[in-house]
Parts: structure tokens; C-alpha cells; sequence
């Protein structure tokens, strides 16, 4: 006995030591810092300037939350028929949605450069049609779309999963019992997918709240998101780095993050034991 | 109704692959043009295969994704093993110190990192950012996913069998190694690619962490989206999209290849 213990104890002496330095060190030092001014005394003055980027907050929840509800609007009915072919066919089906997942999400946003410029291939096609063209690119609408297309995939995969044990004769036994479209989707299938709801709309609403670089790209330095002001703080030009005030937003967003998780689970143990019952 | 699920799956599909088409189109465009199609050629390619940054941090970007999913995939499984063995309020911390990275945004784990290493260089004046901390980040954030697929592993593991081969006078490295290492292989396989390709894919903590002299395959494409526009971007796409287009293909046929053999015997 003692001696598996203490073997057991060795094995994870690599992970404890790496796992404190590299995760739980850097947290206390996000903290730290937001927490002091340059000279490492203590200070709310980078929590208090949280204010002056009260809109910034703001914009970056308010697009990331159309993203989301935009890509469970577009996921839902396509992982709701996929489920509902044959196996093979289902398996080339999440190959296919899966597929663009694996391209750097970078490559992904440049493409759409390309088509949404001013000169690009949809203005193009409008004006060959006579239409005058509009403007598409460095718009707010553009970094939705941008955050859409990267993040849709997380989205339908978590609801397939969940509607794909959702057997074809439990909805069927409910259509016997007389339930319309309507109430098959309200009683049964939307119970059965909250789960899968769940884990998609954070797997969309975190990377899409977080993110710099497709605001970069498609909103042209036009829209400022959370992300951009924290990448802005560490490495901007020598002048307007401060890593005091990065660490307080950082913080913030990690909070922002981990109550609307804790809020999402909440949602998640009420529906899934009242769809239960 | 059939029809419409059709039309509406097929219009999903065509804004997933649309842009990709478009880049692929353009990567043979002969002129600089980003919207004009001047004729066939390959002249990005061949520049694409001059270009001595792209293929200097494309070899940086396999070299830090294969040492950090192996270095991970070590500390991790070693580690899965210890965390089973634990109970209650210490195994509650484990996992949840182990939920940070994963849960936490990229650019959150990226800068706690960042001012890890600048203050270390600025206190201690003992490192520079450089192939060295880009390494030691990626192993940070792949860790918890090797943790993740090994864990479940070990839940159906017979430890008995563990103990008995020390009884019988194994040394416990070696049963490690020759009992609970092949029972465990599919968790710690599939770890190790989640980890291989988390890394070859990830920009943001990459982006922090790397300085000047080691940048990532990711980090070249972003500064190549900031200066004017070159086709060479889209010819690099083009043959990741054919390179991952291949590998899974190859993975789904050898998966349908062994349920046929299952389903045969």
C-alpha cells in the first residue's frame, strides 16, 4: 500500500509542478497586476478604468451573442436532418461539416476578405447586375459573419450529438399519440437537445467574445472588440503598452466568461431533469 | 419538406465551402489580382516554396506541435493515473486547476503566460522570448487535453491486475509500461493528436508567446495579412485544405475498413 501511494505521488509530481507554474502562477500574476500600478503598489485604478470601456464590453458581448443565436438558428435544422439519415451517409455528413474546422481559423477569415472587399466578388457581381455596389468589408455585420462562419461547425457538431441518440421511434410514438411538428419539436426534441445546446453556445460565445483577430481582419480597426483593446495593452507600440490595465480587462473577461458558464449550467440541470420528468 | 431540407442543408454547406473554393480559384490566378481572374497558373506556388519565412515557421509550427503533444502526452498520462487514484477534495482541485486552460478564452491564458515570462525576463534576466517559451505554452495548454481523453480511460481499468504483476516481482515502471500502458493506448493515442493538432492550429497563445525569432506558420499568415495582399496566402491554403482533405479521408476509409472486418467476423 505504501508503496503504490508513494508511486502514485511520484507520477504526478511532473503535472503539479508544471500545471502550478505555468497555470496557477500566471493566474495569480493576471491578478496581481491588475491589482498594482508600474511600480507594484496596490491600486483600483485599472479596475476603476474598467468604465471607460463599458461600450467596448459592450459591442464585443452584443456581437458575439447575435453570432451565437444567428448559429444555432442555422445549426439546429441542419443537425437535426443529418441525424436522421443513415449512418454512412451521417459520417460523410459531419466529415463534410468538420472539414472546414481543420483550416487555421485565420485562412478561414482572409477568404472572406477577398469577398466581401469594396472591388470583391460580391460588389463585383452586383455591379455586373447593374445594382450599385455596398459597402460590406470594416462593417460591424462583417465581423458577425466573420465569427458565424469560423464558429458554426462547434455549433452543429454538440446538437448532432445530442439528437442523433434521440431515437426515431420515440418521436415517432409521439406523433402516434397525436403530437403535431410542432409539438414533437417543443415537447421532445428540445428537451433531449439542451445538453448539446449548452455546449455549443459556449463553444461559440467564448472564442467569438474573446477574439481580435477576426475584428482585425473584417471590421478594418473600425470595430473594437474586448480583444483588441487586451492585445492593444501587451503588445502595441511601446507607448500605449500597459500590462497593469491589460490584466484588469483580462480579468473582467475571464469573469464574464466563467458567470455566464455557471449561469448556462445552471440552465442545463433545470431543463434537462424537467424535460425528465 | 424533404426537398426543402435538401436545399436548406445544401445552402449551409455552400457558405462552409464557398470561401474555400474562392481561395482555391484565386491561388491559380496568374494575376496579383484579388478578384480579377487573369489565366492558369502556378506562379504562387513556386514563389510559395521560395519564400524562406513561410518555410521556416511552417518547420517551427511541426517541430513545437511534435515535441509539445509528446512532452504532454507524457506528463499528462503519467499524471491521469495519479489523478485516478485520487479522492475527493484533492482530486475536485486537480481537475479543476486542469478545467483552466481548457475553459478559460485563448487570449486570457495567452497574456497570464506573457507576464509570466516578462517577468521573469525583467526579475531575473533569465530568458528571452523565443522557441523556449512558445514550447513551454503549448505544452501548457495541451496537458489538460491529454488529461481529459486518458482520464476516462482508466475508469474501466482492472488495477488488480496492476498490483499483480508486482506481486510477481515487475518492477512498477515496467508493469506501468507492460500492464496499464496497452489497456490505456486508445485515451493516450487520441490525446496525443488532439494535443498534435490543438498546436499546429492554435494562433493566439502562439501570437503572445513566441517573440520575433520562433513564429508559428499561424503567426506568418496574420503578419502576411497585414501587408498588401499576396496570392502566396491562398496557395498555402490550398494545400493545407488538399493536406487535411487527404489525411481524413484516409482515416474515414481505414475506420469503415475495420467495421467491415468486424462486421465480417
Amino acid at each position: 500500500m505504501n508503496r503504490n501511494s508513494l508511486t502514485k505521488r511520484l507520477v504526478t509530481a511532473p503535472y503539479t509542478f508544471w500545471m502550478l507554474i505555468f497555470v496557477v502562477v500566471p493566474i495569480a500574476l493576471v491578478v496581481y497586476y491588475a491589482l498594482t500600478d508600474a511600480n507594484g503598489r496596490f491600486t483600483m485604478e485599472n479596475i476603476m478604468a474598467i468604465v471607460d470601456y463599458k461600450k467596448t464590453f459592450g459591442v464585443s458581448v452584443e456581437l458575439a451573442l447575435i453570432s451565437t443565436a444567428i448559429c444555432l438558428l442555422l445549426a439546429y435544422p441542419l443537425a437535426y436532418t443529418i441525424s436522421r439519415m443513415k449512418a454512412h451517409r451521417q459520417s460523410t455528413m459531419v466529415m463534410l461539416v468538420m472539414l472546414p474546422m481543420w483550416m487555421n481559423f485565420l485562412i478561414r477569415t482572409y477568404a472572406w476578405m477577398t469577398i466581401l472587399e469594396n472591388n470583391g466578388l460580391i460588389n463585383r457581381f452586383v455591379r455586373m447586375l447593374g445594382g450599385e455596389g455596398f459597402r460590406m468589408i470594416n462593417t460591424n455585420g462583417a465581423v458577425v459573419l466573420g465569427m458565424v462562419y469560423n464558429f458554426l461547425p462547434y455549433m452543429i457538431l454538440p446538437i448532432y450529438t445530442v439528437l442523433t441518440k434521440i431515437e426515431q421511434s420515440t418521436i415517432e410514438a409521439a406523433q402516434d399519440l397525436g403530437a403535431n411538428r410542432a409539438q414533437v419539436f417543443r415537447r421532445i426534441l428540445f428537451p433531449m437537445s439542451v445538453p448539446g445546446i449548452i455546449s455549443g453556445i459556449t463553444m461559440v460565445f467564448v472564442p467569438a467574445v474573446s477574439t481580435f483577430v477576426i475584428s482585425k481582419l473584417l471590421g478594418g480597426g473600425k470595430t473594437f472588440l474586448i480583444g483588441d483593446i487586451i492585445e492593444n495593452y501587451f503588445l502595441g507600440n511601446t507607448g500605449t503598452v500597459n500590462y497593469n490595465i491589460g490584466a484588469s480587462l483580462s480579468l473582467v473577461l475571464m469573469i464574464l466568461i466563467l458567470l455566464s458558464m455557471a449561469v448556462m449550467n445552471h440552465f442545463d440541470k433545470d431543463e434537462t431533469s424537467g424535460g425528465m420528468l | 419538406m424533404k426537398v426543402l431540407s435538401r436545399i436548406y442543408n445544401f445552402l449551409v454547406f455552400g457558405f462552409l465551402y464557398a470561401p474555400i473554393l474562392v481561395m482555391i480559384v484565386y491561388s491559380f490566378n496568374a494575376t496579383k489580382s484579388r478578384t480579377q481572374f487573369g489565366g492558369f497558373s502556378f506562379r504562387w506556388y513556386t514563389e510559395l516554396f521560395q519564400d524562406q519565412v513561410i518555410l521556416k515557421s511552417l518547420y517551427i509550427s511541426l517541430a513545437v506541435a511534435a515535441l509539445s503533444a509528446i512532452i504532454a502526452t507524457l506528463i499528462g498520462t503519467l499524471a491521469s493515473v495519479g489523478i485516478h487514484a485520487m479522492r475527493g477534495a484533492k482530486r475536485r482541485a486537480y481537475l479543476a486547476v486542469n478545467n483552466i486552460p481548457v475553459t478559460n478564452p485563448d487570449i486570457v491564458t495567452a497574456i497570464s503566460m506573457m507576464i509570466l515570462f516578462v517577468f521573469f525576463v525583467t526579475r531575473m534576466n533569465g530568458m528571452e522570448m523565443g522557441f523556449g517559451t512558445l514550447l513551454i505554452s503549448h505544452i501548457t495548454f495541451n496537458i489538460p487535453y491529454v488529461v481529459l481523453s486518458v482520464l476516462p480511460k482508466l475508469r474501466g481499468l482492472n488495477e488488480n491486475i496492476f498490483e499483480a504483476a508486482q506481486d510477481l516481482g515487475c518492477p512498477p515502471a515496467k508493469s506501468f509500461l507492460k500492464v496499464v500502458v496497452p489497456q490505456i493506448s486508445q485515451g493516450i493515442v487520441t490525446g496525443f493528436i488532439m494535443a498534435f493538432t490543438l498546436s499546429l492550429d492554435d494562433f493566439v497563445i502562439s501570437y503572445f508567446n513566441s517573440g520575433s525569432t520562433a513564429q508559428t506558420l499561424p503567426v506568418t499568415i496574420y503578419s502576411m495579412t497585414k501587408r498588401p495582399y499576396s496570392p502566396k496566402i491562398n496557395a498555402l491554403s490550398t494545400l493545407l485544405f488538399v493536406a487535411v482533405m487527404i489525411l481524413l479521408v484516409i482515416v474515414n476509409l481505414r475506420r469503415s475498413g475495420e467495421n467491415k472486418k468486424e462486421a465480417n467476423h
